[in-house]
């Protein structure tokens, strides 16, 4: 299977994952922040206003049954102002209808920390929304991620709360030609091995396993090889891939950018717990996060705010007591 | 020269230059004729003009990368910060949204504070923690990123001012975009139910980032949307039509008659913020003309020249004097150093004792004081 030399930034996955799903159903449609004239804010929906029209990508925020809506929000920061609907209204209907009404909807989004925009606009929430029963969240990394995954988000028949990242937007990746079909999805509640190894596990999910990969690539010059595991899906969790490789490993590392209480890194320190895994570590489980603050303006405070590739390291190597 | 006074004849729409500002559930409203001092005018020049550059150096520090994040630019809506804070005492209270330089400005904050917090640096009004977005001076509660967040907190300093029974009043703005926000009709409803001492004002600069206001809005009468709520709407250009409009707002307010809203018409030059060029959804004819022919700065040298309260060298100097705060300021601003590092978690809470914060990993301990 051939690698087609395209690098494809997020955002252009992200952009034909919604054009092959409008084109396929026509229930799909497109509800946007300045989309359309401004080419949305960060012009993730360019030109779809201009391809499909009025009826398909819109700025009114109004429900139409038996549609099925991809809701866009500027930043998930904003998804605080409309979370009750998307708690209360979302996750929760089917249930509460006892079967009768699905909520097929996708609210997707940049989630997480940028580049200097300070407190109100830096925060993760993936953990918030993962709490809830009703929801799945999904946490893409490359661009094959973002594309398989969207699509999976919108066929889905179940609310998913599909956090991209701002900073991924403009990374360019390579994508295989499996991945330039348009039946390509990638399955919601599977992560990945994007780097095996023997010596620790190391989990993460959106642009961190980026770093999780960079610092593995450093650390295998001194003869430690990590196992890089790229979440996906952040519920529902894929636990029992972290398990098969704890172990093996009998070493656990997790890697996140939101802030350490309750939240992804905790959920799976709990659950290994839980599991066959726990009785093969040799060590308590590591979990590197974000501090716990809210996230200043300064540059050298930002960046202090957040992991960098040399905490992962740190913890790593702490972690094998070397 | 000694103290000239002069009478002038009001002003409201920029169409006819006679008619009357526009009233909502008001018998009457603001004079129609308004005082203007040579002091208060030579001052309210110098305001605007330090804003107006002020706002201009700031889009050469982004683009050189030294401010970084979100940048939104006032200039073009001047008169509305300038004219506000002449109707209203430093003593009241003040929120906006994000568009907050002009704000922080007339609230008292320096030039020189104002760029070193957008270039996040120590000697920032916020330490270099908040950034543009995040600015604060004792009654001025910023600077706030979400739209429309600002306007309950406004209606909440509002109550406090009642409770305390201090005369007091508070001034919740927000512009044409945040005017459709569900949170602005319950804080209208509260307000009004418990004669909340709140102006409420509405700065439409006819664009909501990129929607035009006839896209966005079902009623773009927005001096209206507090339904039993009076209102009135002035031209936002003319500095003396705002500060007018808010002495008659701040009456209004403090004689116990609850709160009121204003819009005031106004125009930014600048994108919506620095990510934004500004022309995709408005023409470049359309930015020119309001420059030309509307210019807030402009306009007031104009009237005052043109009435012999002041010289065209007196301007001059004065012009001469801000370009040299700013470049002052500016000097400040990209030399002092950055915070240090062991501010990082401070500030979390007041009031309260030392704290140990969590860094990246379980082994970085981290002190966080009051």
């Amino acid at each position: 299977m051939g690698l087609i030399e395209t690098e494809l930034t997020e955002s252009d996955p992200v952009w034909s994952a919604m054009d092959e799903e409008l084109e396929r159903d026509e229930r799909v449609f497109l509800m946007v922040e300045e989309v359309a004239q401004y080419d949305g804010a960060l012009q993730v929906s360019r030109g779809l206003w201009k391809k499909y029209g009025d009826k398909r990508i819109s700025t009114l925020p109004f429900l139409r049954a038996g549609l099925r809506p991809i809701c866009e929000f500027m930043t998930f920061n904003f998804s605080m102002q409309a979370i009750d609907q998307v708690i209360n209204s979302a996750a929760k209907t089917y249930y509460m209808s006892a079967g009768l009404q699905p909520v097929p909807i996708v609210f997707r989004g940049p989630n997480g920390a940028s580049a200097g925009v300070a407190a109100q606009h830096s925060q993760c929430f993936a953990a918030w929304y993962a709490h809830c029963p009703g929801l799945k969240v999904v946490s893409p990394w490359n661009s094959e991620d973002a594309k398989g995954l969207l699509k999976s988000a919108i066929r889905e028949d179940n609310p998913v709360v599909f956090l991209e990242n701002e900073l991924m937007y403009g990374v360019p990746f390579e994508m295989s030609e499996e991945s330039q079909s348009k039946d390509f999805t990638i399955p919601i509640g599977k992560a990945k091995v994007e780097r095996p190894g023997d010596h620790v596990t190391v989990v993460s999910h959106s642009r961190l396993v980026g770093h999780c990969l960079d610092a593995a690539a450093v650390l295998a010059k001194e003869g430690i090889e990590c196992e890089v595991i790229n979440l996906r899906t952040i519920r529902p969790m894929d636990v029992e891939s972290i398990e098969a490789s704890v172990m093996k490993t009998n070493h656990l590392v997790t890697v996140e950018g939101g802030w350490p209480q309750f939240g992804v890194g905790a959920e799976i320190c709990a659950r290994i717990m839980e599991g066959p895994a726990f009785n093969y570590l040799d060590a308590p489980v590591t979990r590197v996060t974000g501090v716990d603050i809210p996230m200043p303006y300064a540059k050298i405070l930002e960046d202090h705010s957040v992991p960098q590739i040399k905490d992962i390291i740190f913890s790593i190597k702490k972690t094998l007591n070397v | 020269c000694t103290l000239t006074t002069y009478i002038q004849t009001y002003l409201s729409h920029q169409e006819t230059k006679e008619s009357k500002c526009d009233l909502h559930r008001l018998e009457e409203g603001p004079p129609e004729k308004a005082e203007l001092t040579r002091d208060q005018g030579l001052q309210y020049y110098r305001t605007m003009q330090t804003i107006r550059r002020m706002e201009l150096k700031a889009d050469q520090l982004y683009k050189q990368k030294i401010i970084r994040g979100f940048c939104h630019l006032y200039d073009g809506q001047e008169a509305c910060a300038a004219g506000i804070e002449a109707g209203i005492n430093p003593t009241d209270h003040l929120i906006t949204a994000y568009r907050a330089h002009g704000y922080t400005y007339t609230r008292g904050v320096s030039v020189k504070e104002i760029l070193a917090e957008l270039t996040g640096r120590k000697g920032g009004v916020a330490k270099g923690k908040g950034g543009s977005m995040h600015m604060y001076a004792p009654c001025f509660y910023g600077g706030n990123g979400i739209v429309g967040a600002q306007v309950p907190l406004g209606a909440g300093i509002a109550l406090a001012c009642q409770y305390q029974g201090n005369n007091q009043l508070c001034v919740s703005l927000y512009g044409d975009g945040a005017a459709n926000q569900g949170q602005l009709f319950e804080a209208y409803n509260m307000a009004a139910l418990w004669k909340l001492p709140c102006i409420f004002i509405c700065e439409n600069n006819k664009y909501g980032m990129g929607t035009s206001v006839e896209r966005a809005a079902a009623s773009t009468d927005y001096y209206k949307r507090g339904d039993y709520i009076p209102g009135l709407r002035v031209d936002g250009m003319d500095v003396l039509c705002v500060r007018e409009a808010t002495k008659f707002a701040a009456d209004h307010c403090r004689s116990g008659k609850g709160p009121i809203v204003m819009e005031l018409q106004t125009y930014r030059y600048h994108g919506h913020s620095m990510s934004d060029p500004g022309v995709s959804y408005r023409t470049r004819e359309e930015i020119q003309e309001v420059r030309s022919k509307s210019d807030p700065i402009s306009m007031l040298k104009e009237r005052m020249l043109s009435h012999n309260m002041a010289s065209v060298e007196e301007f001059k100097e004065m012009d001469v004097e801000i370009r040299k705060e700013v470049e002052e300021a500016a000097q400040f601003a990209t030399s002092d150093p950055e915070p240090p590092l062991d501010d990082l978690c401070n500030h979390i809470f007041y009031n309260n004792p030392p704290l140990e914060v969590r860094g990246t990993h379980p082994w970085a301990k981290l002190k966080s004081l009051s």
